[in-house]
Formats: C-alpha cells, sequence, structure tokens
C-alpha cells in the first residue's frame, strides 16, 4: 500500500495530518479559490489523497476514514472549487448539437476543436527515453488504476449503456485474464523502461496538473449526479486513444524498446480502442442520452472537461522539456542536492 | 446478444464492429487470433493492422454512412 505524500500546503498538510491519526473531529479548514483551481499542487494533492480512500487507501491510514462524514465534508468543499474552477474554464465554450443519433458527431466535433499540441507526436518522432519515463510516471496516476474511476457508473445506469459500459471495462481488466489486464501492461512498461511500478509510488513527483486529470475522473465517477460526464468522459478518452497510443508504440521502437514489455500496452490500446471509441460514443454514450435525454448536456460536458485538463497537462510537460527541464516535481533527493 | 448468430455493425465514418460469436479465418482457412469477444475491421483499407482497426480513417476524415448506401440510379 503506498505512503501517504509529502503535504503542498495547508489543505494537503490538513488532510495528511487528519489521516495520520484515527477517525475523530474534522476541524473547520479555510478552503480558499487558489490562482489556478485546474492545477494547483495543494489543492489538487489534498483532493487526490481523499479519493485515493475510494481506490487503494494508504500505509497505515485508517480505513474508517472514507466514509468519514466531517472528512467528506471537507472534500466536498475542494470538489466546489474545482467545479467552479472547471466551469470558469469552459464558460465560454458553446457545446456542439447533440442527441442520441449524432453523439458521435458531437463528440468528435469536441475533439476537432481541441487545439492542445500533440504530446504523442512528439514522443513519436523526438521524444528520449528519458521523456518517456517522465511521460509513464504522470500517466501512472491513472494508468495503474486504468478503468477504475469509470467503473463507478456502472451501477447508475440501466439496460443497454450499462451492457456497453461493461463491454468496454471487461476488455480493460483483462477479459478475465490478469495478465492483460490494461492497468497491468502498464506496470509491464514501466518496469520495461527501468521505472517502479508500484502504486502510488511516484505521487510526491506529480504536480496538480497532473492530479487534476485523475481528480476529473473520480469527481464525474464518483457522484450519481455526473454520471452523464463520466461516459462522455470515457468516450472521448477511448475516441482519442487509437492514434496516440500507436504513435507511442512506434517512438519507443525508434529508441530500440522493441520488448513486448514495453510496447504491448500501446499496441493492445490501438486495436482495443479503435473498437472502444464507437461503442462508448455510439452505443454508450448516445444509449445514455437516448434513455435520459436530460443528460446530454452532462455528456458533452465531461468530454469538453478532459479535453481541456488534458491538453493542460500537455502543455506542461512539453513546454518544461522544451525549456530543458523536468516536468516532474523535484525528487527529495534532489531538492536536498539543490 | 439478441440475435444467435454475430452481428456486424458498420460505425458512421469508422470500422466495421463484430460481436459473437464468431471465427475469423485467412482465406487459406488458418485462423486469425482474436483477442477481444468484439473486434473492429477495417472499413477504410488504410490501417496498418488488417484485417483490424487502428483509427487511421480519422486521420484520412474517411467518410462513410452507417446505413447501406441506396442503389446507383
Amino acid at each position: 500500500m503506498p505512503h501517504l505524500p509529502e503535504p503542498r500546503g495547508e489543505l494537503s498538510s490538513a488532510v495528511t495530518d487528519l489521516l495520520g491519526a484515527a477517525p475523530g473531529p474534522v476541524p473547520a479548514i479555510d478552503v480558499a479559490a487558489p490562482a489556478d483551481p485546474l492545477g494547483d499542487d495543494d489543492l489538487h494533492l489534498a483532493l487526490y489523497v481523499l479519493y485515493e480512500l475510494h481506490y487503494r487507501g494508504f500505509d497505515g491510514v485508517d480505513e474508517r476514514w472514507e466514509w468519514d462524514p466531517g472528512l467528506l465534508g471537507l472534500r466536498a468543499r475542494l470538489e466546489a472549487v474545482f467545479e467552479d474552477g472547471l466551469r470558469a474554464a469552459l464558460s465560454g465554450w458553446t457545446p456542439p448539437p447533440a442527441d442520441a443519433t449524432t453523439m458521435d458527431l458531437a463528440l468528435r466535433a469536441i475533439d476537432d476543436a481541441d487545439d492542445a499540441p500533440s504530446l504523442s507526436r512528439f514522443l513519436e518522432t523526438k521524444g528520449t527515453l528519458e521523456h518517456y519515463r517522465e511521460f509513464l510516471v504522470h500517466r501512472s496516476a491513472y494508468q495503474l488504476k486504468e478503468a477504475d474511476p469509470h467503473s463507478w457508473a456502472i451501477p447508475r445506469l440501466s439496460g443497454p449503456p450499462k451492457a456497453e459500459l461493461l463491454e468496454v471495462q471487461f476488455d480493460e481488466y483483462g477479459g478475465g485474464d490478469p495478465a492483460r489486464v490494461h492497468a497491468q501492461l502498464f506496470a509491464d512498461a514501466m518496469v520495461a523502461l527501468e521505472l517502479d511500478a508500484t502504486y502510488g509510488a511516484h505521487l510526491d513527483r506529480l504536480p496538480g496538473v497532473t492530479l487534476a486529470t485523475v481528480n476529473l475522473m473520480s469527481l464525474f465517477g464518483l457522484h450519481r449526479r455526473w454520471r452523464g460526464a463520466i461516459v462522455g468522459h470515457l468516450a472521448l478518452f477511448e475516441m482519442t486513444s487509437s492514434i496516440p497510443n500507436g504513435r507511442y508504440a512506434r517512438g519507443l521502437r525508434r529508441l530500440g524498446r522493441r520488448s513486448k514489455a514495453a510496447t504491448a500496452f500501446f499496441d493492445e490500446h490501438v486495436t482495443a480502442d479503435a473498437i472502444h471509441e464507437n461503442v462508448a460514443a455510439v452505443d454508450l454514450a448516445g444509449g445514455l442520452v437516448r434513455r435520459e435525454p436530460a443528460l446530454v448536456g452532462d455528456v458533452l460536458l465531461g468530454a469538453r472537461a478532459l479535453a481541456e485538463l488534458e491538453g493542460r497537462w500537455a502543455r506542461h510537460l512539453l513546454g518544461a522539456w522544451e525549456a530543458g527541464h523536468s516536468s516532474l516535481r523535484a525528487s527529495e533527493a534532489e531538492a536536498v542536492a539543490a | 446478444m439478441s440475435s444467435e448468430g454475430a452481428r456486424i455493425t458498420p460505425y458512421r465514418d469508422g470500422p466495421l464492429l463484430v460481436r459473437g460469436p464468431f471465427t475469423l479465418v485467412d482465406q487459406d482457412g488458418a485462423e486469425i487470433e482474436v483477442q477481444q469477444r468484439t473486434i473492429a475491421l477495417c472499413r477504410c483499407g488504410r490501417s496498418r493492422r488488417k484485417p483490424f482497426c487502428d483509427g487511421t480513417h480519422k486521420v484520412a476524415g474517411w467518410k462513410a454512412d452507417s446505413a447501406a448506401a441506396p442503389p446507383p440510379a
């Protein structure tokens, strides 16, 4: 089980201090909106740690904290800051027209309008092994629990959309074969690139802009009222996966990393997500809106929010690399050395 | 699965999805291994993973309806 991370400010200090003790009263904690509610280190680490109680937990943390009303109250206040930030960032966005039969077109329009720089093109053609390692470390926050945030939606759906979601998730979890669980394939790729693939091992090095991409899925997944958004998030995630993963795999081979362990995760996603994107956009997202037409706006918002946060994340990585430094937070060793 | 045989669906601007039960064989009758219960077969001709779809139709901007095209007038 992972250790609690080092705090990065008042909010994450308050959360890690609380979790270090047995469940008890949660004091009133002042939650002010930071300058960047979509990437703030302290806010997103605090939120990430609180969400993680619902996934794998932390070493030495009392598991009763997961449903502690006081702590959930604090989480709700952090979520409100994150949600307000999302709505502000998307305030100038006009959703494309959509109904149950045109959901695939509307989601594609969101992807087409995305002007974020392409991380996959960079890695395919120019990425070094060190860039790849950083990329995997960032992604490990989600990929080592791949599909779990979207699985929260399963009990919230009924009928055909539920079956379509399970169709996708069944593949994500290896079709019943533990060796082919996508999170395991990702761990194999990390090890093949000489990285520690232990769950949570790199949390201290992940900036807020990375943690926010995972917090987005947890926010949408853990709240039934956001079931449309988690479905839209999954649909666009699948729709923007095949082509980039093909590029990631080609870049690894260009760097001489041709072993199955290094490339299987990416190769698997090329063909698997070529299936999933259709199932997720047409049958799952379209099917959900057929049953619950009022959710159309949330489905599109979930997709657009994904594009927004992934774009910020990609800009962060490419910006750091172009400036010639690491996109990760300094490790304890480096901080001491500096 | 509502029908007993395979169900094949052309997705708009995308591949043919085949939902089982099915067997995929090459022209010599050798079975082509499939990993998933549902597969996507290339419809645009541009995949690098034929006969499977690899998403390249999107890069190419390939277009096709899901419903059958009407016969020529």
